[in-house]
C-alpha cells in the first residue's frame, strides 16, 4: 500500500515539472489544487496522462477529475480499484 | 474618414473557395463544419476542412510538381491571389508589404515526413525547415514581394496583430501599402494538441450557448490590402480601419480570465484609437469559440464595455470552425463584408443564452444599417486583439 | 544571454558550468536569484529563457503594468514542437502542448508582472532592430511613462541567443533603429 503512494508521488513530480519538491514535501491528505500543491487545469490534464501511461486508467469523463485528484489519498485509492497496469 | 483604407480582400476557407462563395455560404447560414478527409487522422472530429487537397490547390496557382508548399503557405497564396486579380494591377507595387500571421506555419509538411521517416533520424533535418516564416516567405517569393515581409505568430490572434501592425505601419508613412492576414492549415499536431487539452467538441460548435462544449478546429486563409490615402484608388475602398487595441490577459497560458479583463482592455482600446463611443458600434464578430471559458470571459468584457446596451453581436465560428493563425483576417473580411452589404451574420446553433449573462446573438442572418464593426480575437498566452473596421462613408 | 554567459549592461552576472545543459544552467540562476516561483519548472526552455531574462531586466527599475513586449526570434517554438511532437506518438502532453506557441512566453512574462500591456511576437530571420521600431514607438508614445521591452529570444537546439533591452522615456542612449542594432551585436 505504501509503495503505490511513494510511487504516485514520484509520477505526479515527475508527470508535472515539480522539480523543486521531495516526496516528502507531499502530504497524503494535502488538496492538490487550490491552496494546497496549487495545481492548475493544465496539471488536471496531464494526471489525466498519468492515471493512462502510468496505471492504464481511461477516464472518460475529464469531469471526474475533481472528485480523483482531491489529494494523493482519493487519487491512490481510485487506482487501486481501477488500475489495469 | 479616419482611418487606414482597405482596398483588397481575399479569403478561402470552409465556406468557399472566394470572397462571393463565403457570403453566399454566411447568408445561407450554411456552415462548413464536416468530418477530416483530406486530413489523414484517427481523431474524427468536426472540422472545417477545405475540400481541396493539396494537388489540387497547387495545380490551380500553376505550381510546378516539386514546390516546397506547404498547406499554409499554398492557402495563403490563393487568398493573395484574389486580391491580385481584382486589384487592376498585373503584379503588386514593388513598394507592398507582407505582414502574414501563423500558428502552425509548416508543421503539416513535417508530420508528413515525420510518419514517413521516423526511423530515419537524418530526415529530421527537414523539421528545421519548418516554421512560420518559412510559409510567409513561400507567399512573398510567389508573388515577388520584398519590402517588410514579417510573420506574426502570437496564436489565435495573430491575423488580427498582422492588420494592427499593418495598419500602424501605413499611418506612420512608413510603408505605402501591404498586405496583411493570415492562414493555418489542419494538422494532427494542432488536432491532437487541442484534444489533449480537452477543449474540442464532439458536435458543430454552439458560440455564446449555455451549453456549448468546445471548439471545431478550421482552416483558411484571408488577406486584407490596405493602402494609404495618397496612393490608392478611392473606387476600390471596401472599408476602413479605424481603430485596434492589444492587451495582454495576464491570468493562464491558455485559459481567460472569467472577467475577460484582457479583452475588456483591448476593446477599450480600439474604441479609444477609433474615437468612438461604445453606442456607435454597430456589430460585433466576436471571437465566440464555442468553449466554456472563451464565450464565458468574452461575454463579460462585453457587458464591461457596453453595459446593458450590447450591440448585435455573433461568432461566425459556427460556419469556419476557429481558423487559429488565420481568423483574425477570416472575421475582417466577415466584418467588412457585413458593411459593404448592411447584413449581419447569424451566430449558428445557438438555443439557450449563458445564464450567467442572458446574452443572446444574432439567431438569424439579416439586413441592418451598419457603419462600424468590432472584431475581436483572443489568442492563447493572453493576447487579446480587438479591430474595429469603419464604412468609408 | 549567449553561449552560457548572462550580461546585464555588458557585464557578466552568471557563467554556466562546463557540461551543464542550457535548462540546468536556468535552473541554477534560478536559485541562485532565489525566485521563489515553482511555475518556472513547468516552462518549455524557450519561456524559461524569456523569464529569466525579464527577471532580471526588470530587477532594478519601475516596470508599469502596461509596459509593452515586442519580442521576436527566427523559428518560434521550434524546439518545443519536436518535443511535443514526439509525446504524440505515445502520450500526447497537454503541457507540452501549450508552449508550442513562442508567445506563450510572453503570457508568462506578464503573468509574473501583472503586464495587461500590448504584446506582440514576430518572426524574423536574424535580429532586426528596424522591424521593432514602429510597434516600440507606438507604444512608448501612447501615455507618459509608457515603457517597452525588445526582446530576441532564439534557441536552436539547446543553443540560445537572448537579448532584452527597457526602452522608456529615462533611457540614456536614444532610442532608434541603429542603436538598438548595435546594443545587440556588441558582445
Amino acid at each position: 500500500m505504501s509503495d503505490l503512494y511513494t510511487e504516485l508521488k514520484k509520477n505526479i513530480i515527475e508527470q508535472l515539472n515539480l522539480e523543486d519538491m521531495e516526496i516528502s514535501d507531499i502530504d497524503n491528505d494535502e488538496p492538490l489544487f487550490g491552496d494546497g500543491l496549487g495545481l492548475d487545469s493544465i496539471d488536471a490534464l496531464e494526471l489525466i496522462v498519468l492515471l493512462e501511461k502510468d496505471y492504464g486508467i481511461k477516464l472518460s469523463d475529464p469531469e471526474q477529475g475533481k472528485e480523483i485528484f482531491a489529494s494523493v489519498n482519493t487519487m491512490a485509492q481510485f487506482i487501486q480499484k481501477n488500475r489495469t497496469k | 474618414m479616419q482611418g487606414v483604407a482597405v482596398t483588397g480582400m481575399g479569403i478561402i476557407s470552409s465556406l468557399g473557395t472566394t470572397t462571393e462563395e463565403n457570403l453566399d455560404a454566411l447568408q445561407k447560414s450554411k456552415d462548413g463544419i464536416s468530418i477530416p478527409e483530406i486530413l489523414h487522422t484517427s481523431l474524427k472530429l468536426p472540422v472545417a476542412e477545405i475540400k481541396w487537397s493539396n494537388e489540387t490547390l497547387a495545380q490551380k496557382l500553376s505550381l510546378q510538381t516539386g514546390h516546397s508548399c506547404t498547406r499554409a503557405a499554398l492557402l495563403g497564396i490563393h487568398a493573395v491571389k484574389e486580391i491580385l486579380e481584382k486589384s487592376g494591377f498585373e503584379k503588386f507595387p514593388e513598394d507592398t508589404g507582407l505582414i502574414s500571421g501563423t500558428s502552425v506555419g509548416g508543421i503539416d509538411a513535417t508530420e508528413s515526413f515525420f510518419n514517413e521517416y521516423s526511423a530515419d533520424s537524418a530526415n529530421r533535418r527537414f523539421i528545421r525547415a519548418q516554421h512560420p516564416g518559412f510559409t510567409t516567405e513561400k507567399i512573398a517569393d510567389y508573388f515577388g514581394l520584398k519590402k517588410e515581409v514579417t510573420t506574426i505568430s502570437t496564436a489565435c490572434s495573430s491575423a488580427a496583430n498582422a492588420i494592427m501592425r499593418g495598419a500602424r505601419l501605413i499611418e506612420s508613412g512608413q510603408l505605402q501599402r501591404v498586405i496583411v492576414g493570415g492562414t493555418d492549415c489542419l494538422t494532427r499536431f494542432t488536432l491532437n494538441g487541442f484534444n489533449s487539452l480537452k477543449i474540442l467538441s464532439e458536435e458543430k460548435n454552439r458560440a455564446f450557448d449555455e451549453n456549448r462544449n468546445g471548439l471545431n478546429l478550421g482552416e483558411a486563409s484571408a488577406f486584407l490590402l490596405l493602402e494609404a490615402d495618397q496612393v490608392c484608388d478611392k473606387n476600390k475602398i471596401l472599408g476602413r480601419i479605424s481603430g485596434y487595441g492589444n492587451a495582454n490577459d495576464a491570468f493562464h497560458q491558455t485559459a481567460s480570465s472569467e472577467n475577460g479583463e484582457g479583452a475588456f482592455l483591448a476593446i477599450g482600446k480600439a474604441l479609444k484609437k477609433a474615437k468612438l463611443k461604445s453606442d456607435e458600434i454597430d456589430y460585433i464578430n466576436a471571437h465566440g469559440t464555442g468553449t466554456i471559458n472563451n464565450d464565458l470571459s468574452e461575454s463579460h468584457a462585453l457587458i464591461r464595455n457596453f453595459g446593458n446596451q450590447v450591440p448585435f453581436f455573433s461568432s461566425t465560428k459556427g460556419f469556419t470552425g476557429h481558423t487559429l493563425g488565420a481568423a483574425g483576417a477570416v472575421e475582417a473580411v466577415f466584418s467588412l463584408l457585413s458593411i459593404k452589404n448592411q447584413v449581419i451574420f447569424q451566430n449558428l446553433n445557438f438555443n439557450q443564452p449563458i445564464l450567467d449573462t442572458g446574452l443572446i446573438p444574432v439567431i438569424e442572418s439579416q439586413t441592418a444599417k451598419i457603419q462600424t464593426v468590432l472584431s475581436n480575437s483572443f489568442g492563447f498566452g493572453g493576447n487579446c486583439t480587438s479591430l474595429i473596421f469603419s464604412s468609408n462613408e | 544571454m549567449r553561449k552560457g554567459k548572462i550580461l546585464e549592461n555588458a557585464k557578466v552576472l552568471f557563467s554556466s558550468k562546463e557540461r551543464e545543459t542550457s535548462a540546468e544552467f536556468l535552473k541554477s540562476v534560478y536559485k541562485d536569484l532565489k525566485l521563489n516561483y515553482p511555475k518556472f519548472f513547468k516552462m518549455d526552455l524557450l519561456s524559461k529563457l524569456g523569464f529569466i531574462a525579464s527577471e532580471l531586466l526588470f530587477r532594478n527599475d519601475s516596470i508599469p503594468a502596461s509596459t509593452a513586449l515586442i519580442f521576436a526570434n527566427s523559428n518560434s517554438s521550434l524546439q518545443t514542437d519536436e518535443n511535443y511532437f514526439e509525446s504524440m506518438s505515445s502520450f500526447p502532453s497537454p503541457g507540452l502542448f501549450v508552449y508550442t506557441l513562442p508567445n506563450i512566453m510572453l503570457g508568462e512574462i506578464s503573468i509574473r508582472h501583472q503586464l495587461i500591456s500590448e504584446n506582440c511576437f514576430l518572426i524574423m530571420e536574424t535580429f532586426d532592430a528596424e522591424l521593432f521600431e514602429n510597434q516600440i514607438l507606438a507604444n512608448i508614445a501612447a501615455e507618459d511613462g509608457a515603457k517597452a521591452v525588445c526582446g530576441w529570444v532564439d534557441l536552436h537546439s539547446d543553443e540560445y541567443d537572448v537579448f532584452l533591452s527597457l526602452i522608456s522615456a529615462e533611457g540614456e542612449l536614444p532610442f532608434n533603429a541603429e542603436n538598438l542594432q548595435n546594443l545587440y551585436c556588441s558582445k
